[in-house]
């Protein structure tokens, strides 16, 4: 093989491999904390880390506010999702193609009470967007509404 | 300045770069999206159980929507304003709720809101290489809502009307997005902060048959959230 056409080579994966780091790094934002108020943490990956407006959130974090907190996020396809005291949020899955609009977005709420003002996502299809609780599953097709989730004790 | 992208410069090269990078892509997420969908199932039984209570918001513009609410096979669709649901073990019930109700159970979460995503239009001559006065005061008020907003981020989305093929509708309505993204930049946007994308001719405000020119499709929306 000769030189040149090594070089050649090497540069182009280097390049392939930035173009998908970055398409990576940019899948990998799918909202943003806006709003929190008193004791709100996102758990990623098994480590929790306190969250203040500007945090962007990815897909699996789990957020949680404690008795005096609450939080408002704002996800990419404009769904507006809003927690009150002693909530428990998962951002199960997320995706969102930005030319199509095709995507989808599941979350639960394990416990405590959530406002939603669903986005593009469930506007372009009405299946695509589901929220959850342990017990039940909601099909939103393309709405405002509020749901809690009260643990029961056993 | 660069100038404003106009039709025709479609580079095939770059497309075909981005098929080959985005199929692995896409079998990788596949993959890992079947191994989430494992752990949220085996989350799901350990998780305990809850009694819900949803209630269905009046809509800002009065579009007819609705939830459907799923319990244990067992189903009510929610879809007039108030209209509301509470589940049991394996069961869900109707029911009529209201604002104050709704204010007494769910206040801190509404208050807790982030600002509704603001929408702007800019217009382009095709060609132009600049801002038109007008678009310069939409500029102005596209600053005025980010300096409102708590951890403001903008997305560009450019549009085009119905002439051309819907390939290089694509690729031109993501360069008009590149553009004023650009421009927001120099004005003094983080460039974190703000994404360009193309909706090439999907969403036309004024439909027209394929082929029509038409001036009031080719636009930009800023997005501020």
């Amino acid at each position: 093989m000769n030189h040149q056409f090594l070089m050649r080579g090497l540069r182009g994966a280097c390049a392939l491999a930035g173009l998908c780091l970055s398409l990576a790094a940019g899948a990998a934002d799918i909202g943003q904390i806006k709003i929190a108020k008193g004791q709100v943490s996102v758990e990623r990956a098994g480590q929790a880390m306190p969250a203040a407006p500007g945090l962007r959130l990815q897909t699996s974090d789990v957020v949680k506010t404690g008795a005096d907190g609450s939080v408002g996020i704002t996800m990419s396809d404009n769904t507006l999702l809003s927690a009150g005291p002693g909530s428990v949020l998962s951002l199960d899955k997320y995706a969102f193609d930005t030319t199509t609009y095709q995507g989808r977005f599941d979350s639960t709420l394990k416990q405590g009470t959530l406002a939603v003002v669903s986005g593009k996502i469930a506007k372009q299809s009405p299946e695509a967007m589901t929220v959850r609780t342990p017990a039940t599953i909601l099909g939103i097709r393309g709405t405002e509404f509020v749901v809690s989730a009260e643990p029961i004790a056993r | 300045m660069r100038a404003f992208p106009t039709r025709g410069r479609l580079s095939g090269r770059l497309s075909a770069l981005g098929a080959l990078v985005l199929r692995p892509v896409g079998d990788l997420l596949r993959k890992r999206a079947s191994a989430c969908l494992l752990t949220a199932l085996l989350a799901a039984c350990a998780q305990p159980p809850t009694r819900d209570t949803i209630v269905l918001l009046p809509e800002k513009d009065g579009r007819k929507t609705a939830v459907i609410v799923n319990n244990g096979g067992k189903q009510v669709t929610l879809d007039s304003p108030y209209s509301a649901a509470r589940t049991g073990s394996a069961d869900v019930q109707g029911y009529k709720s209201g604002p104050a109700d709704v204010q007494s159970a769910f206040g801190p979460a509404l208050a807790a809101q982030p600002p509704r995503p603001a929408s702007f239009l800019l217009y382009f001559a095709e060609g132009s290489d600049t801002f038109s006065d007008e678009a310069k005061r939409t500029v102005e008020q596209i600053f005025a809502e980010i300096a409102k907003r708590p951890a403001p981020e903008v997305a560009v989305v450019g549009h085009t009307d119905r002439v051309g093929t819907d390939q290089s509708n694509d690729a031109l309505s993501l360069r008009r997005a590149e553009f004023v993204r650009r421009e927001l930049i120099g004005r003094g946007i983080a460039a974190d902060n703000i994404s360009a994308s193309g909706r090439g001719e999907r969403e036309p405000i004024i439909p027209t048959a394929d082929g029509v020119t038409e001036p009031k499709n080719r636009r930009v929306e800023i997005i501020v959230r």
